[in-house]
């Protein structure tokens, strides 16, 4: 599933750029090292730009089942080999699928460092991939749709939105695939994902932590440098074409409330010295939804009480094309009707009067905070770095970034809501909520047998 | 997405010994401990790496502390704290920490209510984040047009968990394995209960258990000795006062058998399985945990998850675990599987319980599991926000000040058979509870039938 990655805090790095190191192997491999020597640890991470918006109709989910194979095996480690050598270092592993890249990353001692990179540049090019293997492991990504979709009544809600959005581009298909696609992949759609995408020269390696980086770059040459360069095919890349008009989907699935979603197609970060919407965006996203008394929570939650829940999603961070997101749970004797007047009241005002410079001020004093805070986790800043170079910006670019949405104007947050928060580009997705047929009611369906 | 794995042979013990070693030399936070003027319990780590902050106030006042009457009351009193404090409104704590970037945050369990504060250092948006703190934390008003609209939501909430597959199940858990027991309890009460509840019980539980005297204070980061002494001080000294609250019945540590199936659309079947299992202060503390990380804990290389993923490709995320809490919290495994395969996968699971309380692990697992968990020690403490979490932990269950520094060897020194009799004197497999939510169709059809192909 796509990992929501909140940006303000993506945003915050910065301010020690100076202990961040780079260096591309011969075969193409990008080494990007932060130094940081509180805690004697290290994280690994490789990002594969690949995702599930690479994938083709009819084999969607590969991306990801591609990622379960991964720890299935290699030439010279056995299935199963890998996890235990890390657990046997001490160490914590697992990967992530997107829709945007994959990646894997290990966290352990940092005297472990060497090991980890035997076996995670062994897997970029010597993965065994086996019918058996693949059998039972779709099975497992099966069983994982089930648990995170299919049961889940915001989640299918969230899916069949995104295949009502976009017409063309990728992004209308679940990072999980489709179940009916699940049923008719096969090993050989793994291995031909594999000879695609696992290649050093679309890869990004990121380690952090207490390491020196002149060493870590020697490391890599030794156990990733020999891994041959491989011209990469070019890429297709879609352009969605303009929504012109709104859409609007019901989803009906077992749940108790209610619940309204509206997405605005919305731009994203391309060229982070010359564009500025997306900034503002960001700082529109804080105004909203930033504290407990940003204006939708105070004024729909608390004030008005239509709503019992409410919540704001952007990201500017994409390969693909951008959503801006309000999202309400109607109160007790209130409608999805109800919330959407009431979020359209809130966009009205927005674009008549704009904002105060007070909400301007606590928006981006939380962002500096954020941006020390950021320094209590290794892991989360080697994710900056691993999202920005997949996504081609570059981590270097971090800084500038910063400056930038520091630079938002209030006229910019209003200019931004009143040009993207449009009904032309709008999807409103709504939740029907079905009864359970076997309910438990008071006392429940069910037996106690004592054995 | 997140992706696991399997199983294979062991590096040899040699590696094992090295790994021992180098986590062994691995530093711990100096902790400095001392009881504020109010009685509360301070730990203290300083650290200036950060210009940042980070402070912790947990307090005996968990769900545990409720009465099924008015179930909820406590969850509420924590929740209320910060929506109106001492001259400040909601919105003015909200503003206020959101101004100078802090972050407020609340923990809740059976056992504890937990407030946190995370703040830049620098003394101007440190003081202000701590008078507010202070202030929500001494001085919480509970507005009764605020409890009116807050337990609307908590309702709602409530009304949606009920045709949530995984609510269910862990609500009829709770009940069959505590009873009448307060930690089965819902955390966050009951619709009925909920809807009784008025200030008045709020402002009585807050003066009844928000005493200093139970207070646990964490505090790590940017300030000195000074500082965090006057910061103890500023946040539990307007606490309460008076006599501890009455302690906690116990727990009956031994449940009869029971199975209870659920009807649910969903495609899968949840399930849960335990029985109550260890307080944090039990003897058999590191025996349990290092046996539970061989059975269920591991991750990628636990037994349930090799019997049920690797092998089967039956669940997508299956494991056990010990709640360590005041009094015996749950052991409990679970998982989710396709209904039409759940009694096969139940079938596994218990077997491999069974096999697991019966026998013990093998050499090779055990020297595997302290590898882990020993190599491991230092990405417990390598961040302000591990440490702290820590720190809370130690102070609320009074565990020894040398916690940390004896972790590595208290693991080390864990035998097969501490493992195997540690086991047996708490779990039995033919005496705990099972929950199926969204059971097989069969089985609602003829529960006893079902029942029996269970067993």
């Amino acid at each position: 599933m796509r990992i929501y990655l909140f940006c303000f805090a993506l945003l915050l790095g910065g301010a020690v750029q100076a202990e961040v190191f780079e260096r591309t192997l011969a075969n193409g491999l990008k080494v990007v090292v932060k130094e940081d020597h509180r805690a004697p640890v290290v994280v690994q991470q490789i990002w594969y730009k690949a995702g599930s918006m690479d994938e083709r109709t009819g084999v969607t989910g590969i991306a990801h089942v591609l990622e379960h194979l991964m720890f299935k095996g290699t030439a010279t480690v056995p299935a199963g080999e890998f996890s235990k050598r890390i657990a046997a270092a001490g160490g914590r592993e697992n990967a992530f699928t997107s829709y945007d890249y994959t990646a894997y990353f290990q966290q352990l001692h940092k005297s472990k460092l060497p090991l980890a990179m035997q076996l995670e540049s062994d897997r970029m090019r010597n993965l065994k991939l086996t019918a058996a293997d693949f059998a039972k492991e779709i099975k497992v990504v099966m069983e994982e749709r089930r648990w995170r979709t299919d049961d889940e009544a915001h989640s299918l809600l969230q899916e069949k939105m995104m295949a009502a959005i976009y017409q063309q581009h990728p992004y209308q298909h679940p990072v999980v695939g489709w179940m009916d696609d699940l049923e008719a992949l096969t090993v050989g759609d793994a291995k031909a994902w594999y000879a695609r995408w696992y290649a050093p020269s679309n890869a990004t390696l990121v380690i952090a932590g207490d390491v020196e980086a002149t060493e870590v770059f020697a490391l890599a040459q030794k156990y990733y440098g020999a891994i041959p360069k491989r011209a990469m095919p070019p890429r297709r890349n879609y352009d969605e074409p303009k929504q012109l008009g709104i859409k609007r989907l019901v989803v009906k699935a077992p749940a108790e409330l209610p619940h309204m979603v509206m997405s605005f197609r919305a731009p994203v970060l391309r060229d982070p010295a010359q564009d500025w919407q997306p900034y503002a965006m960001e700082v529109l996203a804080g105004v909203l939804d930033g504290n407990e008394s940003a204006r939708l929570n105070k004024r729909l939650v608390r004030e008005q009480q239509v709503a019992s829940g409410v919540g704001v999603g952007y990201d500017s961070f994409a390969r693909g094309p951008g959503l801006f997101v309000l999202e309400a749970t109607p109160s007790e004797g209130k409608t999805v009707i109800d919330v959407e007047i009431a979020l359209r009241k809130e966009i009205e005002l927005l674009v008549k009067d704009g904002v105060s410079d007070e909400e301007l001020r606590r928006v981006k004093a939380q962002v500096m905070a954020g941006e020390v805070y950021k320094r209590d986790s290794l892991f989360y800043q080697a994710m900056q770095i691993g999202q920005l170079e997949s996504l081609g910006l570059g981590h270097r670019a971090v800084p500038l970034m910063l400056e930038k949405l520091q630079a938002v104007t209030a006229e910019q947050v209003r200019q931004v809501a009143e040009e993207f928060l449009r009904d032309d580009s709008l999807t409103v997705a709504v939740l029907d909520p079905q009864p359970l047929s076997g309910k438990p009611k008071r006392p429940p369906q069910g037996t106690n047998h004592a054995h | 997405m997140l992706t696991k794995t399997l199983s294979g042979t062991l590096s040899g013990l040699l590696a094992a010994v090295l790994c021992f070693a180098a986590a062994s030399a691995q530093a711990t936070p100096a902790i400095q401990h001392w009881q504020s003027t109010s009685g509360a319990k301070v730990l203290f780590v300083e650290n200036h790496d950060i210009p940042m902050l980070d402070v912790a106030v947990s307090i005996p006042a968990g769900s545990s502390f409720d009465t099924a009457e008015k179930s909820g009351v406590a969850g509420l009193t924590h929740h209320l704290l910060d929506l109106g404090a001492d001259g400040l409104s909601e919105d003015d704590v909200a503003r206020g920490m959101a101004d100078i970037g802090a972050q407020f945050g609340g923990s809740f369990d059976q056992d504890r209510a937990g407030v946190s504060l995370r703040t830049l250092s620098s003394a101007t948006e440190r003081d202000r984040a701590l008078d507010i703190m202070a202030r929500v934390l001494q001085r919480p008003l509970f507005p009764d047009e605020i409890l009116v609209r807050e337990k609307a939501r908590v309702i709602a909430a409530l009304k949606e968990a009920e045709t949530k597959p995984e609510s269910i199940a862990d609500k009829a858990f709770q009940q069959a394995v505590f009873g009448d027991h307060p930690y089965g309890l819902r955390v966050s009460g009951e619709i009925a209960s909920v809807e009784k509840i008025a200030v008045a019980d709020l402002r009585a539980f807050y003066e009844t258990h928000y005493q200093a005297g139970g207070a646990v204070v964490a505090i790590m980061g940017d300030v000195s000795r000074d500082q965090a002494e006057a910061i103890a001080e500023q946040l539990t000294v307007g606490l309460p006062g008076g006599a501890a609250p009455a302690a906690l019945p116990a727990v009956a540590t031994k449940i009869a058998a029971s199975e209870r199936r659920i009807a649910h659309p969903a495609s899968q079947s949840h399930i849960l399985i335990g029985a109550p299992g260890m307080a944090r202060s039990d003897p058999d503390y590191f025996p349990l945990y290092v046996g539970n990380y061989i059975l269920g804990g591991g991750g990628f290389v636990s037994r349930l998850m090799n019997e049920v993923r690797e092998k089967r490709g039956m669940a997508y995320s299956v494991y056990s675990y010990f709640m360590p809490m005041k009094q015996p919290g749950a052991f409990q495994v679970g998982l989710q599987t396709k209904k039409e395969q759940a009694d096969e996968a139940l079938q596994v699971v218990r077997a491999t319980l069974a096999e697991f309380i019966a026998k013990g692990p093998t050499e090779k697992e055990l020297i595997a599991a302290k590898q882990n968990i020993v190599g491991g020690f230092p990405l417990r403490i390598d961040s302000n926000r591990k440490i702290l979490d820590y720190l809370s932990v130690i102070g609320f269950y009074d565990l020894p000040l040398t916690y940390l520094d004896d972790f590595p060897g208290k693991i080390e020194q864990v035998s097969i058979a501490q493992i195997r009799e540690a086991f047996a004197r708490h779990l039995d497999p033919q005496a705990m509870a099972t929950v199926i939510v969204g059971a097989p169709e069969g089985a609602i059809a003829q529960p006893t039938t079902q029942q029996e192909a269970a067993k």
